[in-house]
């Protein structure tokens, strides 16, 4: 067998081809001719390498493993000459690093400390091997081999580990609850029912590294001693469905699932459950429902489900989250996770980062963190330089923050003590051009759309919410109608069964408290103070700005402008149906809202 | 006549694969409806009655859970379903207009069928992409960062 001291791979895909890659490879051979390297360099062709629209024609030189780009004819004298005569890399024909942009996880940002998303975009989430090598599954034979269930338990509670969902209810102290009873059949479920518009972090847990989310769950159902799990994931979210059944197969092939596993004796299997499209599924005891075949509605509490949970038996319910982090607890010990946070809250948490900010995607934080931080630092800002007005955390169920709480460190306890929620991780950054009272409808219609109408204070409650947020943004807002909302949030968030219900006035009743002045502009003044009410307001073209160019009268949907060309313009109010579109087209910036 | 006696019969083929696949125990009731769904479309009274007759559940149950679950029709849905994502970040970046767009040019609005049959057009809660949204969903098929301007090239990839 000939011995060739390099080889070059030169790409012949249909992009290639037709830029001429034949031609390359025909003076690349005739100039390793002219040069006496025949015998040492061995051209080969090969399929794609790159995107050919960027790079073609382009080739592979090993073993250096230089990406060679954009050549023609030309080229080849010279780079023959530099690279395997001299010996010399010639970096003006090498392929410019072309990001691919990753808009939910770019590079991590100032103060990001990734533990959750360590592996996210890093590894191939359909390959088992790529995360054994990264130290997976190394916390399962820790604890099943140096581990009694009990200081697997006491690990994670002295982790300080809280559920992920967002109600922050102590890991360890769940476990416990479960390990505890003495039924011989015990249930293990994973939420993975992230139903909050918006936020997208289990989601992307799940399809990037779905093997530390399984993991995490033999091990607790090692220490809680439970045979059977469950991954309840949303059917909106099918290709994490097919990732977890790939990462499924592959652990039950390695042995990590089914009987005896790893030689410990302990036996436990999982399965994945896909829901049917229902909000209300996320929460525990109605996901509980929907995995026994039934409607999702939630049932009173307790009996809690580390008694009485799924078929009637002890279950641990945790998010994707929770799971996520406890091989790394394992391994790493729970001083090291308590090293981060705060006094109540330790450890990381993943966030969707949404709305006005510069860069918006999945963030993965410590505790402690400020909202100012996450909004300037890691966020990078208001776009386009406008002025913070509020963040809501938590998804539908949270509540809006106003500037003053910006400087507030951001854990559970604090976030509830200005009238929010930690939710399961959406966040979403509102500028001076967001109408409050407007934002807290939209919430209210998703809330009032998605509860399950079992209990009646969140089923009629919140659809009166609604009627009279929709009439305030309408401009028929009445007398008293303030005072109605307050006591409709108040009577629902204490009377609800389920946390759907309870959290549902939480975005009208945070922004009653902070943002009442807008919603009296609505009621008194009948003006929409950041000009988002339709009804609220009325485009009028500025006179002496106006230059009579018809651009805005050309555009007008309804033909609502008059006008004489090199006249100003006019708008009519009652025809006007306040679309904007005169606003956007006018080149003077003659239009303005009223 | 023979069309309705081949369209019962295909429905109750799915209704077999379903329950040969997951069997009869009341927690695959799910699972199977989500099956015929996906194969006929929508669940015809027929489907829920084989299915109630089946799994030994009263017609009532089995009628309330699939009322109970979006993604599960009663009504007949059209060969291709279009599933607009109505969630806040797909709202904000356009996706307003891709909507009113999408039931201009069908002619129909949410949750109805083309009279040909060819088109339904149903909203979903959100899908979680939104970094590319706003986004549609047509059968299996995701299209992120869509404009008005790009839905009728869109449609005409369907036949």
């Amino acid at each position: 067998m000939a011995f060739y001291r390099s080889h070059v791979l030169v790409s012949v895909d249909p992009g290639c081809l037709a830029k001429g890659a034949l031609e390359v490879i025909d003076a690349l051979h005739d100039e390793l001719v002219a040069q006496g390297l025949v015998d040492e360099v061995q051209v080969l062709e090969t399929s794609r390498i790159g995107d050919p629209v960027q790079y073609g024609p382009d080739m592979m030189v090993y073993p250096e493993g230089v990406h060679y780009a954009n050549l023609s004819v030309d080229d080849i004298p010279y780079l023959v000459e530099e690279h395997f005569l001299k010996g010399r890399i010639v970096e003006k024909f090498r392929a410019k690093e072309i990001t691919v942009a990753d808009e939910e996880l770019g590079a991590p940002k100032p103060k990001e400390v990734r533990i959750v998303l360590r592996n996210c975009g890093k590894i191939d989430p359909n390959n088992i091997e790529d995360y054994i090598a990264e130290g997976g599954y190394m916390a399962l034979a820790k604890a099943l081999s140096e581990m009694t269930p009990e200081e697997v338990i006491d690990t994670v509670l002295r982790s300080g580990l809280a559920g992920r969902g967002g109600a922050g209810f102590p890991t360890g102290k769940k476990w416990q609850f479960a390990r505890n009873s003495s039924d011989p059949v015990k249930y293990i479920i994973c939420n993975a029912d992230e139903g909050d518009p918006g936020a997208f972090m289990n989601r992307r847990v799940l399809e990037s590294d779905p093997h530390s989310v399984i993991e995490g769950m033999i091990i607790a159902a090692y220490a809680i001693g439970a045979q059977q799990g469950y991954i309840y994931c949303r059917a909106e979210y099918p290709l994490a469905v097919k990732t977890l059944n790939i990462g499924i197969q592959q652990a039950r092939e390695f042995g990590l699932l089914g009987e005896n596993i790893l030689g410990s004796g302990f036996s436990f299997d999982l399965e994945v459950r896909q829901g049917a499209g229902a909000f209300v599924c996320g929460e525990e005891t109605a996901l509980m429902a929907s995995i026994e075949g039934r409607r999702g509605e939630p049932r009173p509490r307790p009996p809690f489900p580390a008694v009485k949970g799924l078929f009637g038996k002890p279950t641990n319910i945790n998010n994707v989250e929770t799971y996520a982090v406890v091989p790394q607890i394992i391994v790493n010990g729970a001083e090291w996770y308590a090293s981060m946070g705060t006094e109540n809250s330790k450890g990381t948490k993943t966030f969707a980062l949404a709305g006005d900010v510069k860069h918006t995607g999945l963030i993965e934080v410590p505790f402690g963190i400020t909202l100012r931080e996450i909004v300037y630092d890691v966020g990078g800002g208001i776009k386009d330089d406008k002025k913070f007005k509020a963040i809501q955390t938590g998804g539908p169920m949270g509540g809006c923050i106003p500037e003053q709480y910006l400087d507030l460190p951001v854990d559970y306890k604090s976030l509830a003590s200005v009238g929010s929620i930690m939710g399961s991780g959406g966040m979403i950054v509102m500028d001076e051009e967001t109408c409050m009272v407007d934002i807290a409808r939209f919430f209210m219609e998703f809330t009032q759309d998605e509860s399950c109408g079992k209990c009646v204070p969140c089923r009629v409650g919140t659809r009166r919410i609604l009627e009279i947020l929709t009439r305030i943004c309408e401009g028929k807002g009445r007398d008293g109608d303030i005072e109605t909302l307050e006591e409709l949030c108040r009577e629902i968030s204490s009377t609800s069964l389920c946390g759907l219900g309870q959290g549902a006035p939480n975005p009208v009743a945070s922004t009653l408290k902070y943002f009442r002045h807008e919603y009296e502009a609505h009621i008194y003044e009948k003006r929409c103070p950041a000009k988002v009410c339709r009804a609220l307001i009325t485009y009028e073209i500025i006179a002496g700005v106006c230059t009579g160019c018809t651009v805005c009268a050309r555009n007008c949907p309804v033909n609502a402008i008059s006008g004489e060309r090199r006249q100003t313009h006019h708008i009519d109010p009652d025809i006007c149906i306040r679309c904007g579109i005169c606003m956007q087209v006018c080149n003077f910036n003659a239009i303005r809202i009223n | 006549m023979v069309t309705e006696t081949q369209n019962k019969q295909a429905v109750m083929n799915a209704v077999e694969a379903a329950i040969k696949e997951h069997g009869t125990s009341r927690e695959e009731l799910i699972p199977i409806l989500n099956d015929i769904n996906r194969k006929i479309g929508y669940l015809p009274q027929e489907a829920l009655e084989e299915v109630s007759r089946r799994l030994r559940l009263a017609k009532s149950q089995v009628f309330a859970v699939t009322t109970f679950y979006r993604m599960l029709s009663t009504k007949p849905r059209g060969r291709h379903v279009i599933q607009f994502c109505e969630s806040a970040p797909c709202h904000v970046v356009g996706g307003r207009e891709v909507w009113e767009t999408l039931q201009d040019i069908l002619k129909i609005s949410e949750d109805e069928t083309t009279p040909d049959g060819k088109w339904s057009l149903v909203t979903t809660s959100c899908l979680g992409i939104c970094g590319v949204g706003p986004v549609i969903v047509i059968d299996d098929d995701i299209y992120g960062n869509v404009t008005p301007e790009q839905i009728p090239d869109i449609l005409a990839r369907y036949s």
